[in-house]
């Protein structure tokens, strides 16, 4: 059992003659099994959100604390962060020329777990896993999100989220850019990994379309970097019948 | 032991070839009042194959097959009476790599020669294995006859104190292919040039090149192909890093078409890649055209910084930063070391990549 707690959660960026302030206070608690849909409007702090909590250096935190089981998350690393069970799948997986997804997919597992996969075990658990995600055994050998379409990088991304097993994921745009089959195959991952591990989420998306295949527990509305309302799932069905409209102002 | 009575060689600095050279630091080699002697440590380290002979020739009544012009080439013919020649005879196709080993240890700026010889149709691999600490000026005449293939491969793997000064020349006869690999990876002033010419239609020049330079390292390259027959090729691909202070590169290339160079088709690349602040890194493409008559001429050259979101993306999948680092660049380099195509050595390159960075740190 794990929780991730984002209390009065404040962060600014660099711009031009100072800083600008994107998430003006977020609170939110996500424990193991739970899932959580953050929708809202492009340019509301969704992302932001994520690459805070996960570390990106261009975002400061300025107010507010994180912690991951009590610990502090805020304190670590990116890497310990990862390791301390925290996965971000983006909305824009960056390309790493040269490094092949094995050796990656690799690299990134013996570092979480720890220690070495055994060879033999291993080669069969990435074939598996990449099986289930209906993906082409050669893509192995291809080099990180190099080429990749936009399917393949939110694959690759969920292939990672079940080797690396992580306590808490936060999903941002997953959906987005796949079509009907590529959504259906990424969900069934993602249920997949939640059934085996009792993975907490953190559903970032715009759409409601993904919330058919992932069913959220609760669903929260983010505009102008904060959450503005809180429901059920039925939150998620007024979204969609009236947009955001009504938590923009102008 | 040579003493020379002209000096005419010695340059000033003001020179398009050298403006870019710390000639202060070139260990004598070019200085006309210091005692330079021969060098001959290079050595097969495997048996011959059937049809390889290596063998040390004299100097005297040997004939070259081009003019050179760099100082250092130049000054090594006088110097050198003994040259080593490599040759594969006719038809003779060699599968495993012939590797030549250099020893270094010398402590007066040597001097040496090698030819390579590929005989009509004849195909080989040649590793140049260059170790230790030197203070060298080198030439290596590579002549390539009708139908032969050759790949070439220069490891400078130096010591960090040496000085290498080398003139790489090679003349490509009708239909015969040079794959060229020159490693910079170590040394304190390491100046390559690169040459090619060639001496038949449908024969080509693939370069490829590698260099890291880290604190105070010079690491230069001087490419020059000089397209001088019709329907040729040749393709040029250097890529570099840099990191620490001082760490400098220079990689210049020059691709003259001519006029009876019909049918030419030549592109080169260069890309460097900068770790730290005080690196520099300079890249100067130049491509002379004396003919329209021509599939394709381009060239492109860049320099970027370390891409840190390539490296939050590691991290953020657990992966420290300093191994996140090192398979960034492992990536960058793989390009060019996968295609040496012998893995022992792309992966000994790549360990002494890895080491020299960490040194960078400290
Ligand atoms: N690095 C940055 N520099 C300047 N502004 C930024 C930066 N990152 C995000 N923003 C701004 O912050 C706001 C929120 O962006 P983001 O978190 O990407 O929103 P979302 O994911 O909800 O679409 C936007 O107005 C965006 O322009
Ligand atoms: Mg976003």
């Amino acid at each position: 059992m794990s929780t991730l707690e984002i209390k009065n959660l404040q962060v600014s960026v660099a711009v031009e003659g100072g800083f600008t302030e994107i998430l003006k206070g977020v609170d939110l608690t996500i424990r193991s099994g739970e899932t959580h849909a953050i929708m809202g409007p492009n340019g509301s702090g969704k992302s932001t959100l994520a690459y805070s909590v996960a570390g990106h250096p261009k975002y400061t935190v300025t107010g507010g604390s994180v912690t991951l089981d009590g610990v502090d998350v805020l304190a670590m690393t990116v890497d310990e962060r990862a390791r301390a069970g925290l996965f971000l799948a983006m909305q824009y997986p960056v390309e790493v020329p040269g490094v092949s997804v094995t050796n990656f997919l690799r690299t990134a597992v013996t570092a979480v777990r720890g220690e070495a996969p055994k060879v033999r075990t291993w080669v069969g658990e990435v074939r598996e896993a990449m099986k289930a995600l209906n993906m082409d055994a050669a893509f192995a050998e291809r080099n990180v999100n190099e080429g990749f379409s936009g399917g393949e990088k939110k694959r690759h991304e969920i292939l990672q989220l079940e080797l690396l097993k992580p306590k808490i994921a936060i999903l941002d745009e997953t959906d987005s850019g796949l079509d009907v089959d590529a959504l259906r195959i990424v969900s069934e991952g993602v249920n997949r990994v939640k059934e085996n591990s009792d993975l907490g989420i953190m559903l970032i998306t715009h759409y409601t379309r993904i919330l058919r295949y992932i069913k959220p527990d609760f669903v929260h509305v983010f505009a102008q970097g904060r959450i503005v309302e809180e429901g059920g799932p039925e939150l998620a069905d007024k979204l969609e019948e009236n947009g955001y409209a009504e938590y923009v102002t102008a | 032991m040579s003493t020379l009575t002209t000096n005419y060689l010695t340059p000033t600095g003001r020179e398009e070839a050298w403006r870019f050279t710390p000639l202060h630091r070139l260990g004598g080699l070019l200085d006309f009042d210091v005692a330079v002697i021969e060098g001959q440590s290079l050595a097969p380290t495997n048996s011959l194959p059937a049809g390889v002979t290596f063998s040390a020739i004299a100097a005297d009544g040997f004939e070259s097959e081009y003019q050179p012009s760099d100082a250092a080439v130049i000054r090594g013919r006088e110097v050198v009476s003994q040259i080593s020649l490599l040759k594969v005879g006719k038809e003779i196709e060699v599968s495993d790599p012939i590797f030549l080993q250099r020893q270094g240890g010398e402590n007066s700026p040597s001097f040496s020669r090698l030819v390579i010889s590929l005989e009509p149709h004849s195909r080989a691999t040649v590793v140049i294995e260059n170790q230790g600490s030197v203070t060298l000026g080198e030439e290596i005449e590579i002549r390539l006859s009708a139908g032969s293939n050759l790949t070439f491969i220069s490891l400078q793997e130096w010591e960090r104190d040496a000085i290498h000064m080398a003139g790489h020349h090679a003349i490509i006869g009708k239909d015969a292919a040079l794959t060229s690999f020159e490693i910079s990876v170590g040394g304190s002033l390491v100046r390559l040039l690169p040459t090619v010419e060639y001496s038949g239609p449908g024969s080509s020049a693939q370069l490829n090149g590698l260099y890291f330079a880290t604190n105070g390292q010079h690491l230069e390259n001087r490419i020059h192909v000089d397209h001088n027959v019709p329907l040729a090729k040749s393709r040029v691909n250097y890529k570099g890093a840099l990191a620490g202070e001082n760490a400098r590169s220079v990689w210049i290339g020059d691709v003259y078409i001519r006029a009876a160079a019909e049918g030419t088709d030549t592109y080169e690349l260069n890309r460097n890649l900068l770790l730290s602040d005080g690196a520099r890194a300079d890249s100067v493409p130049n491509l002379e055209i004396e003919t329209g008559e021509i599939v394709g001429a381009g060239h492109a050259s860049t320099t970027g910084r370390f891409d840190d979101e390539q490296l939050f993306y590691l991290q953020s999948r657990g992966v420290p930063a300093d191994i996140a680092r090192k398979l960034v660049i492992r990536g960058y380099f793989s390009e060019i070391l996968n295609l040496i195509g012998i893995p022992s050595i792309s992966e000994r390159l790549m360990d002494r990549i890895d080491t020299e960075l960490e040194k960078v740190g400290e």
